[in-house]
């Protein structure tokens, strides 16, 4: 049987909080740990299946037009080249998050620089290699291609526009106001792991072992892009190498392998190069926001203008949602919001974590650090001035809301009173120190899921979706849930994910995957404990489950006992419902830095970072707390080093690799504190949990653009903060 | 052509294409994938295994270089149930969250402690004789040169942190 629940009204019966076995929350060690340290865990790279070609993808150099091969018979003649594969069904790009349906299929033609056009398969790594190096294309290049987002006319997004009151009056009548244009630049998710597809045929039936974050859509995308029935595909990610909204959905590697190893009769394995991977798999837009801010003296806000211009490739719907967060966070009766996007021809855009907020909070919060500063108000009581009882625009309640605590929280434990409060006043030798704090807010939301809990008759729990886990804890904490729910140590309960063939989770992403997954093993084991009580002859309110003994009144049984041999099966199944339309439901938090700025090179280093977030219940502080460790380690990327810079005369990515793209290093991240605010959002799931695996992106790099003002005075509206932006005007410069 | 590998104590003979990168033959040739490519270029760390006891990118090096030298990957560093205390301490202190560059940051941390103990200076040392102390500031530049995307820096000094203090 499945317990099914439509998520419509707010989940007040705690019933997680009623159980004994004391699991959910704890910081336990993941139980993948000892197969990932050991290097034993299987990546997409690492099925070893017999008689196995290597494809090696090859990209087009012109940035529009129709490639062809001119070497053709040459290449295939090399040392151990099986065959040189071009299909009108290869990928032009991968599936956004949750199409479920192939993305642009175009075959040789071509629409940016770097689209995989051809596979060259050998029988080894090496010649598949050199012979994808000899390929010559003699593709017609078209002139007159767009490049530049700020150069040609953009698609307005209507459904992202707001025009609330008269924001134009409020800026004129305003006592205090702030109007500024900033800019973000691209990024790339550069997970660790590298798209990676192995595709071997039974008949008609395609298995694919890939790296990839939600399979239920992922079949779906391979099965429309192939033209054969979802049911003859099955898809293995047990473990993902980094994902970051890279691996949503289906990409080019994995339709070419499944052509390849279909025409071959053998498997096909293609693993980009880190190179193609930059090229092909779909980028963070960067952004041209315009802020303006309207306050009366005391600071209160009363117009916000948030208007965004951000690109993408012809035909992706995808544009990258600026202003999510700026709906709602704070109060403001006019009210401007917008979203263009530009189209052009470069590498196409999609979700990178926490798409939206990564890049639209920590502008919002510089706005607001430049609106306290005019002020002279604090910026963390400027802030909490202007938190709005109920949604701004849509007059909605808001639920659980942690974000006045989260500020107060870590301003405390940062020592915000004792921060530095005269711009570039604070000379340390050759270094400006500086302190600057910012707000942090994400969208939640529920995905439809199912799991299935099977208590075997020796006392063991398993649990299976086709759910993954992309370093995010989700082996864990569904442990957790299931161990709560049904009384069993965390050692006689095993999660299986990462297999189509199990029941379909709402994947990894949208920070929706902790709740929506565990919501469906929440809901299975509800439906185990019934079977029990109905063997206990008692009511589920009497029911006590611990240790794996079931208690009812004064009758108590161990479990294998209970069972008599049987095993028992419950499915869980979650939809989203009427709490996600009736209440504003988002999860919140605030950092606040400490940045030294050398005042001779311009240098930044970013000294200490507190961050505290309410993101509902907490399932496992140690992966939740890595999570947000993650996320400020992104936003100090964000905000000092990451940029993918664009050749103008053909949109090309130049810093194509991890040594040309600047993701932070060890020694450019400090020792963070975390706090977890201990929070029940009864709305947002039936186990009262929340997103956190973007939460701690979501401003971040905010604080440290705002630390750095404070340091030298300078204040940058162009991220990444380089050394170029402030060496000019430092002071002595 | 054919090489004698010698890694975690057992002889492979390898016979491949001249051009197999150490990484390669681990991965692709002898089953031995735990040992990660990440970027095939020498800028993550991903594939870093001991050689002799040194660390190397080892897809920045031809299988055949290596005929007769002592290879130690990840695998032999310690297996489910008999962790080295490094991967224990990677556990505890979620030093880790997808994983994949992890193999990396062990072997890497693991000849770092041997460095260090046998006196070399970092970028962030003070004197450049004498034992240096890992304390966090040694410890990150140490290991700069392990990129991991997850962001578990911190998590990851934390660990080689507690294995220094045991090893005091």
């Amino acid at each position: 049987m499945t317990n099914s629940l439509t998520m419509d009204t707010p989940a007040e019966r705690r019933r997680l909080d009623e159980m004994h076995q004391g699991l959910v929350g704890e910081p336990l060690d993941r139980p993948d740990g000892p197969l990932k340290v050991s290097g034993r865990a299987t990546y997409a790279h690492e099925w070893n299946l017999e008689d196995t070609a290597y494809g090696v993808l090859v990209r087009a150099t012109i940035a529009k037009g129709k490639a062809a091969i001119a070497n053709r018979a040459e290449i295939e003649a090399m040392d151990g080249v099986l065959t040189v594969l071009t299909d009108n069904r290869f990928l032009r790009n991968p599936a956004q998050g949750t199409a479920g349906e192939a993305p642009v299929q175009s075959g040789l033609d071509v629409e940016y620089f770097g689209q995989p056009v051809a596979l060259v398969v050998a029988e080894t790594f090496e010649q598949a290699r050199h012979a994808a190096q000899a390929v010559i294309f003699d593709g017609e290049a078209e002139a007159d291609v767009p490049f530049d987002p700020e150069a040609v006319d953009p698609e307005e997004q209507e459904d992202e526009t707001v025009d609330q009151g008269d924001l134009d009056a409020a800026m004129r009548e305003a006592a205090h106001s702030i109007d500024a244009v900033y800019r973000t630049a691209g990024h790339a998710a550069a997970a660790m792991e590298p798209h990676c597809s192995i595709a071997s045929w039974d008949g008609d039936e395609l298995t694919l072992r890939g790296s990839y974050q939600m399979l239920k859509y992922n079949v779906a995308e391979l099965a429309d892009a192939l033209g054969i029935d979802e049911d003859k595909v099955r898809i293995l990610s047990p473990f993902v190498g980094g994902g970051f909204g890279s691996k949503l959905g289906i990409s080019p590697e994995a339709v070419s392998a499944a052509i390849a190893a279909k025409a071959l009769g053998r498997p096909v394995v293609v693993n980009m190069a880190r190179q193609q991977v930059f090229d092909a798999i779909l980028r963070r837009s960067e952004t041209r926001q315009h802020v303006r801010l309207a306050a009366d003296e005391d600071g209160r806000l009363t117009g916000i203008g948030h208007e965004a211009l951000v690109s993408n490739a012809p035909g992706e719907e995808f544009a990258e949602p600026v202003t999510q967060s700026t709906h709602f966070l704070y109060a403001g009766e006019s009210r401007k919001l917008g979203l263009s996007i530009a189209r052009i021809h470069r590498t196409p855009a999609g979700s990178v974590r926490a798409p939206g907020e990564a890049v639209g909070m920590p502008v919002l919060e510089c706005a607001m650090d430049e609106l306290a500063e005019a002020a002279a108000i604090d910026p963390v009581e400027l802030r909490k001035r202007n938190i709005p009882e109920r949604h701004p625009e849509e007059d909605i309640p808001f639920s659980s809301r942690k974000y006045v605590e989260a500020l107060d929280e870590g301003a405390r434990r940062f020592g915000w009173d004792k921060r530095n409060r005269h711009p570039g006043g604070l000379v340390e030798g050759e270094w400006l120190i500086g302190h600057g704090m910012a707000g942090a807010s994400r969208v939640n939301m529920l995905n439809a899921a199912e799991a299935r809990v099977t208590l075997s008759a020796d006392g063991h729990a398993t649990v299976e979706t086709d759910m993954t886990d992309i370093g995010t804890g989700t082996y864990a904490i569904l442990s957790q849930v299931a161990g709560e729910m049904l009384g069993l140590p965390i050692d006689k309960v095993e999660t299986k994910l990462g297999d189509s063939s199990f029941p379909k989770g709402p994947g990894s992403g949208g920070s929706w995957g902790a709740s929506s997954s565990g919501s469906a093993v929440f809901l299975a084991c509800e439906e185990i404990r019934k079977a029990i009580c109905e063997r206990l002859d008692c009511e589920e309110s009497d029911l006590t489950l611990k240790d794996g003994t079931a208690t009812a009144g004064n009758r108590s049984l161990p479990l294998a006992d209970l069972l008599g041999g049987d095993d028992l099966v419950g499915e869980g199944k979650i939809e989203p419902g009427k709490t996600g339309e009736e209440c504003a439901q988002a999860t919140y938090g605030a950092y606040f830095c400490e940045v030294a700025v050398n005042r001779y090179t311009g240098e930044t280093r970013v000294r200490r970072m507190t961050g505290v977030f309410g993101a509902g219940r907490i399932l496992n502080r140690k992966t939740a707390t890595s999570q947000c460790l993650g996320g400020i380690t992104w936003g100090i990327g964000m905000a000092l080093t990451e940029e993918l810079v664009h050749d103008p005369r053909d949109g090309h990515i130049v810093n194509r690799d991890l040594a040309e793209y600047h993701v932070p290093v060890n020694l450019d991240v400090p020792q963070i504190d975390i706090v977890l605010l201990d929070e029940r959002d009864d709305a947002a799931s039936p186990i009262q949990a929340k997103g956190i695996g973007e939460l701690g992106l979501c401003g971040a790099a905010g604080a440290v653009a705002n630390a750095i003002y404070n340091a030298t005075g300078i204040r940058v509206r162009n991220f990444p903060i380089t050394l170029d932006k402030l060496i000019g005007e430092l002071p002595g410069s | 052509m054919e090489t004698r590998l010698s890694i975690n104590g057992d002889t492979h003979m390898l016979d491949a294409d001249p051009r197999t990168t150490l990484l390669d033959a681990l991965r692709n040739h002898l089953g031995l994938t735990g040992s990660k490519k990440g970027c095939d270029h020498g800028q993550c760390g991903a594939c870093t295994v001991l050689i002799d006891g040194r660390r190397i990118n080892s897809c920045l090096t031809l299988a055949c270089m290596h005929d007769g030298q002592e290879i130690t990957t990840i695998e032999g560093l310690g297996e489910p149930g008999n962790l080295s205390p490094l991967q224990a301490a990677f556990v505890r202190h979620d030093g880790y969250q997808c994983g994949y560059c992890t193999p990396g940051q062990i072997c890497s941390a693991t000849a770092m402690l041997k460095e260090a103990e046998q006196g070399w200076p970092s970028y962030v040392s003070d004197d450049l004789d004498g034992a240096p102390a890992l304390d966090g500031e040694e410890i990150s530049e140490r290991m700069s040169g392990n990129l991991c995307r997850c962001g578990a820096y911190s998590n990851i000094v934390d660990a080689i942190t507690q294995v220094v203090g045991e090893r005091a």
